[in-house]
């Protein structure tokens, strides 16, 4: 375990000239951002400002009239032409106003806050689930390419890949809360117990996917010719899989792991709908039947947030495991 | 040279022949049966597309598909109904069956639409470069933030669920990652010499593209629309069960999950079925994307 190539590494990327670089390339990436989410509202506020359907008749229903119509368009704005209205929704947004629902006549920021939590908890659980489980058996498939245990997870993987995270979640609630009643089948009043199988659900997938990258990158690393020189230098096999094999298979695990985050948050739609769980993936569900405008809007703003920052997490982590990259960077800023 | 030497031999299959070298296309056929996961997956396909087609021989859409008979509601596999009864008294392998026939034609144009949309930008930036790559590209950044199935919700949400719009809607939230598909391998055959050679002799950069940049960098556009398509088949039953794709009595893998949750726990077959049609057209294109994957694009074999 003696120190070798890491503790050097480390010492350059927290110097203070380091940290300053990096500062700055963050700054860079979340201003970069702005422009994003804006061609981003105007696209979804135009498609929804075009859908056929007055919005006034879903809030009145049953006490709709011309007169109640056009004064609630005054008061919500809607009578103002369109660019009018899509400046006044970026303006609220800029002040974090993420507008008032049409359906509840509550703002659509505090229905956010209350529903965010449970599906980030989702999300994060997912992740986790991936990763712990996905890295080691690729990697332990990987040190022992023609084992029993090494076949089924290519199955297991293959399979995995294929199945829908709706059906897998009904097959799940069957067994596991139906017939065994280990876990709660829906909703999340049960603390950890009723995040389990959402996550296993939507994290199925992605676990599958991150197991093939790391096994077939693994086996490409150990093939290096590296790793036959640091073996024959009299390292041990542990530990030239830990410190040389693995931080070099791990790059694209790490760029699937990112990419997935997008697709979890698509696959949270479908687990809170199977689990109803009260989320912001049932909310955009939910809103979109509704034709709730600012609300749809506030949901897709928000996991478009969260899958541009989890991509800066990830550049981040590439920096920080590949020095090249950390290069890269320093060259950048100095520019 | 090459050229003339070709030409003393009446076809490129003879000139193959008497050098003893088998032609490109039998290496790669050779190399894909070689492959058998792949042709299993083929094989699934095809059994697949084969049922779709011959839906209506296997059962009458109006007398079985969306007919119902109260009296056999829920009914378990049987003789009569070898995937059992649905909840409102319809036969569930008919509806499969039928259900088969959406999914894939959904499925399948979407990406076709993708394709053309798609395919065209992406051609256009990674042929031309400079600032027309980079409209394209910032445009299609965009769209890139948000998932495809969340993308494909937004945009169908505001056309309507009729099958043409999901085929637009869905094909038009790949659009972004076809694009960079189309756009990588357009940049990676753009400086071959046959390019140049083509402009040297006053081609135009329209045919350029179509007769010799698109026609060599078609492999791996081949191998993402397979698992494009299998992604859009998901998207299409995704989006049904949650409400938003197509609507009931007409069969889709989707909806017919959606509405046979609520009965599932006393007949497990109405969901398993669905469930098992989705996953095995997925597995099917996957296993067939992969094993084009190695055969068209061998730097990329695992």
């Amino acid at each position: 375990m003696g120190g070798s190539s890491y503790p050097p590494l480390r010492a350059i990327y927290k110097s203070t000239e380091r940290v300053d670089g990096m500062y700055k390339y963050i700054l860079g990436r979340l201003i970069v951002l702005v422009p994003v989410i804006l061609a981003l509202t105007f696209v979804v506020f135009t498609i929804m400002y075009f859908t056929p359907g007055d919005p006034t008749a879903v809030i009145l229903g049953n006490e709709y009239s011309e007169e109640a119509s056009s004064h609630l368009k005054a008061q919500l704005g809607l009578d103002k032409p369109f660019f009018v209205q899509y400046v006044n929704y970026v303006a609220g947004l800029c002040q974090g106003n993420f507008g008032m629902s049409y359906i509840t006549r509550a703002p659509v920021g505090q229905q956010l806050s209350a529903r965010f939590p449970n599906t980030f908890k989702i999300v994060i659980a997912a992740m986790v689930f991936t990763v712990v489980l996905g890295i080691p058996i690729g990697v332990y498939s990987a040190t022992k390419p023609n084992s029993v245990f090494s076949n089924i997870t290519m199955v297991v993987g293959l399979l995995g890949v294929s199945l829908p995270i709706f059906w897998l979640g009904l097959m799940l609630i069957l067994l596991f809360s139906v017939n065994l009643g280990w876990l709660p089948s829906s909703g999340m009043d049960h603390g950890f117990k009723s995040i389990i199988m959402p996550a296993v659900a939507v994290g199925a997938n992605y676990m599958a996917n991150v197991m093939r990258t790391t096994r077939s990158s693994m086996l490409e690393a150990v093939q290096q010719d590296y790793i036959r020189t640091a073996r024959a230098k009299g390292v041990s096999r542990g530990a030239v899989i830990r410190r040389h094999a693995l931080p070099n298979a791990l790059m694209p695990t790490i760029t699937v792991v990112g990419m997935n985050m997008g697709a979890l948050l698509g696959g949270v739609v479908l687990t809170e709908t199977v689990f109803s769980i009260p989320g912001t993936g049932r909310m955009l569900v939910e809103t979109i039947k509704s034709r709730d405008t600012p609300s749809v809007l506030g949901c897709l703003v928000i996991m478009a947030l969260c899958v541009a920052i989890s991509n800066l997490i990830v550049d981040l982590i590439y920096a920080y495991i590949d020095p090249r990259i950390k290069a890269q960077y320093k060259k950048e800023v100095a520019q | 040279m090459i050229e003339q030497t070709a030409k003393a031999y009446a076809t490129r299959k003879e000139f193959y022949r008497q050098f003893g070298r088998k032609s490109r296309g039998a290496q790669m056929r050779r190399r894909f049966l070689k492959n058998k996961t792949a042709v299993i997956g083929m094989i699934l396909f095809l059994l697949i597309v084969i049922t779709a087609i011959c839906a209506p021989l296997i059962a009458d859409y109006k007398g079985v598909a969306i007919k119902q008979i109260r009296s056999e509601r829920l009914q378990p596999p049987s003789a009569r109904h070898w995937l059992g009864v649905d909840e409102m008294g319809r036969d569930v392998l008919a509806r499969i069956v039928h259900g088969a026939r959406i999914s894939l034609v959904v499925g399948i144009l979407a990406i076709g639409v993708s394709l053309l949309i798609g395919g065209t930008l992406g051609a256009l930036a990674g042929f031309y470069s400079g600032w027309v790559d980079n409209v394209i590209m910032r445009a299609m950044d965009v769209f890139l933030c948000l998932p495809d199935v969340l993308l494909a919700l937004a945009i169908v949400a505001s056309f309507g669920t009729s099958q043409v719009n999901l085929i637009i809607s869905i094909g038009l939230a790949f659009t972004p990652k076809m694009s960079r598909v189309v756009r990588a391998a357009v940049m990676s055959v753009r400086s071959n010499e046959y390019v140049e050679a083509a402009r040297s002799i006053g081609a135009r950069n329209g045919r350029i593209i179509l007769r010799h940049v698109l026609i060599n960098c078609i492999g791996p556009i081949i191998v993402q629309v397979t698992l494009y398509v299998a992604n859009a088949i998901l998207t299409v039953s995704a989006l049904s069960f949650i409400g938003l794709g197509i609507q009931a009595p007409t069969p889709e893998w989707g909806n017919m999950l959606a509405s046979g949750r609520d009965y599932a726990r006393d007949a497990v077959h109405i969901v398993m079925a669905p469930g098992l049609a989705i996953f095995f057209t997925i597995l099917s294109l996957n296993l067939l994307g992969d094993g084009l994957r190695d055969t068209l694009d061998p730097r990329l074999k695992q």
